[in-house]
């Protein structure tokens, strides 16, 4: 149904303000992957990892540089026309919905445009309505709507002509996390009626919980591939210590990420402190080699832990990224 | 038939955007209304009261040539700020369909202004209403402001490619107004102003309503004018467009990101 063949896309753009020099940024260096009929499959990268740049060039929005996709046996450079025909596609945040107007002018717009007909545009957006949960206030303006409510409205755009493929861009983005629960089994709702969808997240959960298989993307590029417990089975064999520290430097991680046996280090800022997430080989105990190497920070809990998703993750962006 | 319903619907869905703003509502009510007020003391003070409803018709046709430039160029970069324009031009019907309406419906809601201006000429100033060929000026109107919209069709296609090709696009204002004779005669102007004034739809939907006003001229001729550069302005948008879709979908200027 989608199928992405060495798929790149250079950013040509300028620098500096008095002397402008060309800068070209690759976005996406050569990317591969299908999806098939029925599956929802995830991209799953950090922020500026090529996903969104990837979807919109499936979606006919941008032409990639090189390399070539289809979907539904379509090319999107020479066929873009039948592609939009066919897919739906719907992007995460606030905008992208006509503000001034009410989530059913926005419909009957959108539903005119995707050629569903006068007769069929009344039972169809009352659907999508009852399925986003939005019946009763499609006839308030959208700027008055919550971030969770404009979300379901996108979601209600993007299936509005019943499309076969569905190409969804962090649905759930900035989302409260009962909204976001309530969307993804809106996703989840979609696979089961029979559609293709595809899906982009930096939320590891999100992923593993809705995908058949993921894609992890990195620096434009795809590190991993397979199903979620695949990607886990990576980091099987690996422990997991979690040390949180306060006011940690750059030469005490060094000292940890040499630490023999140790593969991977990654921080993150928690308020006040930091949280080291040390992944080493199953078996070799380190927690007393790794309070030696952090002498003279004030040290929290210690935690020993099974790897999850989000540790392969982790390790599979880090490892991509060098 | 599909098509002709979604120009319909695009219109009516603009026109609706449109009424909601406040700014353009003002534009669209006060500016014209202020412009015929000056525009008449000038006239008055030139001693030929007889010329207000000239007077009033070219300010009035000035409000929706306004009304268009700034909608038409508007219109793109306001959908590309709320992040419509990448879901309209991704959408299945060719881009020149999609965006006709938006412009259309610019000209239309100008048109107020003409109506706006008469009827305060009316009650303010006393000019009489009336029409030396009823028929041709109902002919009239709609072929000035249907090609008007043509015209900010052919301005909008370029706005796809540049993000900022609307702000150029405001320097156009007061010299279509004066090229074009809406607020005084042509002929008042070097001679090599009148065949630029060819070219703008603006010219032949004046010479349109004045002279079915006034009966000072022929009628039809520049009602087909209007028809013709119409129709020129939708080839030359049609073919821009496709150059222009293209640019834009390779060099990325369809978001605002």
């Amino acid at each position: 149904m989608i199928e992405a063949i060495e798929l790149r896309r250079t950013y040509r753009t300028t620098t500096g303000i008095l002397r402008r020099r060309p800068l070209e940024v690759e976005a996406v260096r050569g990317i591969s992957f299908d999806v098939a009929e029925g599956e929802l499959f995830g991209l799953l990268g950090p922020n500026g990892a090529g996903k969104t740049t990837t979807i919109k060039m499936l979606i006919t929005l941008l032409l990639p540089t090189a390399g070539e996709a289809r979907v539904l046996g379509y090319d999107v450079v020479r066929d873009a026309r039948e592609v939009r025909k066919r897919i739906g596609y719907v992007f995460g945040g606030d905008r992208g919905l006509y503000e001034r107007l009410s989530g059913l002018d926005n419909l009957k717009y959108f539903a005119e445009l995707y050629g569903v007909s006068g007769k069929a545009q009344r039972v169809r957006i009352e659907e999508v309505l009852e399925l986003v949960g939005l019946t009763g206030r499609e006839g308030e303006r959208v700027e008055g709507y919550s971030r969770g409510m404009r979300q379901r409205l996108h979601i209600a755009r993007g299936i509005l002509h019943d499309p076969q493929v569905v190409f969804l861009d962090e649905p759930t983005i900035g989302v409260d996390p009962v909204g976001a629960r309530a969307l993804r089994s809106m996703i989840a709702g979609l696979v089961e009626a029979g559609k293709t969808v595809l899906l982009t997240t930096h939320y590891m959960f999100e992923a593993d919980s809705l995908c058949d298989r993921i894609a992890v993307i990195a620096g434009g590029r795809i590190v991993a591939e397979g199903t979620p417990s695949a990607l886990k089975g990576r980091v099987a064999d690996q422990t997991v210590v979690e040390v949180e520290v306060f006011g940690i430097e750059e030469h005490d991680v060094t000292r940890v990420r040499d630490l023999r046996g140790v593969t991977a280090v990654s921080v993150e800022e928690r308020d006040q402190a930091q949280l080291l997430t040390i992944r080493s080989p199953r078996g070799l105990e380190l927690t007393q080699d790794i309070r030696a190497s952090l002498d003279g920070a004030r040290i929290g809990r210690i935690v020993a832990r099974e790897p999850t998703l989000e540790d392969a993750y982790v390790a599979l962006v880090t490892e991509g990224a060098e | 038939m599909k098509v002709a319903r979604l120009i319909w619907v695009g219109t009516r869905f603009r026109a609706r955007e449109l009424m909601v703003s406040r700014w353009f509502l003002l534009l669209c009510v006060l500016q014209p209304v202020i412009f015929a007020t000056i525009a008449f003391y000038m006239f008055k003070a030139g001693g030929r009261p007889g010329t207000l409803l000239y007077a009033a018709l070219g300010t009035g046709m000035a409000g929706i040539w306004s009304s268009t430039l700034f909608g038409s160029g508007g219109a793109l970069q306001w959908n590309r700020w709320q992040g419509t324009l990448e879901l309209l031009v991704a959408s299945p019907p060719p881009f020149l369909v999609v965006l006709l309406p938006l412009t259309l419906a610019t000209s239309v809601t100008g048109a107020y202004s003409l109506f706006a201006t008469l009827f305060w000429g009316r009650v303010f100033f006393g000019i009489p209403l009336h029409f030396a060929h009823g028929l041709a000026f109902a002919v009239a109107v709609p072929a000035a402001v249907f090609s008007l919209g043509l015209m900010g069709l052919l301005m909008a296609s370029s706005f796809i490619l540049y993000r900022h090709a609307n702000a150029l696009s405001n320097l156009l204002e007061y010299p279509v107004w004066i090229a074009t004779g809406l607020l005084f005669p042509l002929s008042l102007l070097p001679n090599w102003v009148g065949p630029v004034s060819w070219l703008l739809a603006p010219r032949w939907g004046i010479d349109a309503i004045r002279h079915a006003a006034l009966g000072d001229g022929a009628v039809w001729f520049p009602i087909g004018m209007c028809a013709v550069t119409g129709g020129a302005y939708v080839v030359l948008a049609a073919a821009f467009l496709r150059i222009f879709e293209r640019a834009a979908r390779a060099n990325a200027t369809l978001a605002l990101t």
